[in-house]
Order: C-alpha cells, then structure tokens, then sequence
C-alpha cells in the first residue's frame, strides 16, 4: 500500500522550511466512505482530517530528516496543535506549508499551515494550522535498540524527493528500504 | 526589565497547560510532572521546546533534565542512584529540592522530582544568568 499523502515537494529547504501539494481526487478509495450518504443528506466526500495531520506529518517530517541528511529517524511524538477551518474536499489542492522552529539532536518542533486552493480560480483559503512534535528515535530511547538502517524514510519518500527535483538532499550512502 | 517569580510562574503554568493538556488548577508549584500531571517521556521535550519560546531561552540537551545519568552503571547500581550518582545530580540539577530522592534513590522515582516549582526555578535560573 502506498501509504503517501502528498504528491510533489515544491520547496525543501534544510533546517528551515517545506512546502508539499496534495492534490485531492474523488478517484481516491477512502472518499467513497467517508462520507456515504445517509437517509437525511447525499454523500460527502473529503478526506479526513486525520490524513491531512498525517499529510503534514509526511511534509514536516521530510524537513527534519533532511535537516540531518536523513540520520536520524524522525518519529512523529506528538500532534501540538491542529485547528481546522475548511473541508479538504475532491477537485482542491491542499497546500502545506511547514517551518523547523525548534531543532536538536533529540527532536524537532515544526510549524504548518495548510491552505485549499480552489484551481478554478487560484484562490487560497486557509484550512489548518498543524503544530507537530518530532523525536530522533535513536536519541531518546535509552535502553532500546532500533535497526541501524532508517526505517522511517522509505522508498517512497526518496522516490518522491527525486521526482520533486530534490535527489540531491538523498546522501549517496543512504541505504532505501 | 527582570521577571517576577509571579510572571515566571504564570508563563510556566501557562506552557504545562498546552503541552500536557491540563487544567490551569491543576498546575500547582508541588504538582509532580509525571505522577500528577501526566507527563510522559516524549513530553519532557515539548516542555524545553515550548519553555525556550516562552522566555526567549536556550536550554541545552540534558540542561533540565540530566540525560545519561541513570543509564550509567557508573552513577546507577541494581536500579539504585550510587553516592557518586548522587553528587553528579547534584551538580547537574541545582535547581531541584534532591533531598527526599536521596532517601529512596529508586531510579523509578527519579521522575517524581519534577515539579512545577522545580521548572520554575530553572527557569529563573536561566534568565538570571
């Protein structure tokens, strides 16, 4: 299962700042439930905003990485903050915006902003703010041993970085799942 | 311009209530982080995060809370915090009351020295120095 919630990374600047699109499609499975019709309204369809969290996660959590050149695994340890103001329904664009505002060796704090763009006209409209926690897992689990190999940064996020025209930020030594 | 202890505190209280999910009677200077407020491990980190925000201060991996301490067998033996594990705590956490641990010195209980004023004090440590 392909298990990526954003589909290109605009902006990828280490230490500082990434931006993601996702573009929603009414061809994705899980609109199809969520939400059915009922005997009182016709379907709903939009995406959960558990996956938009997850989907910032995903955004975030590749500008922590790549702020290490990808050494560490970078765990999501908490959700901050997350505040929605619009539906992410099919036909938009989900535009999220993260900043670093807290990097050490343990972890990181990450700043998002997620805006709808209606591509009928450009418009933006502001849908969340997403506030996350993240843990360098091998630097706060005294006692524990994870795999040497970076377990958190698939071949899926690698793939995406190169087909985003950021394959240089992989190191040449990183080993892919 | 300084800070009173007052400011201090509310801004403190203030942090432990969006990092923990508490209310603001519940952050009383003796409540406990872990036993009384819930505080996991990952928290602890949150808490340096959102308290460097708060008061415009760097902290240090470790500065707070001692990191490396209780999983030294130089400083910890059959769970128990060693007299040299004691002095390297005392050294490295001037500003928590060690005293009732030192009785126990049961690493398990080591959390239970985190008290709201214990940050408080760190925290005036930080911005006199």
């Amino acid at each position: 299962m392909r298990w990526i919630w954003i589909d290109r990374i605009l902006v990828l600047e280490k230490q500082h700042r990434c931006v993601a699109i996702k573009n929603i499609s009414l061809a994705e499975e899980l609109l199809r439930d969520h939400l059915p019709a009922t005997e009182c309204r016709p379907a709903f369809p939009v995406m959960p905003n558990t996956l938009v969290i997850e989907g910032m996660a995903q955004a975030a959590g590749i500008l922590v990485g790549a702020s290490n050149d990808f050494t560490e695994k970078v765990i999501l340890a908490k959700i901050s903050k997350a505040s929605f103001f619009e539906a992410a329904r099919p036909g938009f664009s989900l535009h999220f915006d993260a900043t670093i505002e807290r990097l050490d060796r343990q972890g990181a704090s990450t700043h998002g902003t997620v805006q709808l763009i209606d591509p009928e006209n450009g418009s933006r409209k502001p849908m969340a703010e997403i506030d996350l926690l993240f843990s360098h897992v091998d630097q706060n689990m005294a006692g524990l041993e994870f795999p040497d190999r970076n377990f958190v940064f698939t071949g899926q996020f690698m793939d995406l970085l190169r087909q985003s025209g950021f394959g240089d930020l992989i190191p040449t030594d990183f080993v892919e799942e | 311009m300084t800070i009173t202890q007052e400011e201090v505190f509310s801004k403190v209280q203030e942090v432990l209530v969006d990092a923990l999910g508490v209310d603001d009677d519940e952050v009383v200077p003796e409540a406990k982080l872990a036993t009384d407020l819930g505080a996991e491990s990952i928290d602890f980190l949150d808490i340096v995060f959102r308290l460097e925000k708060a008061f415009g201060i760097k902290i240090d991996q470790g500065e707070m809370i001692p990191d490396n301490v209780l999983n030294d067998p130089k400083y910890v033996q059959d769970e128990k915090v060693t007299d040299h594990g004691m002095q390297e705590l005392r050294e490295r956490l001037p500003h928590a009351d060690l005293d009732a641990f030192d009785e126990s010195r049961n690493v398990d209980e080591f959390s239970d020295i985190f008290t709201v004023d214990t940050v408080v004090k760190f925290v005036q440590t930080k911005l006199e120095s």
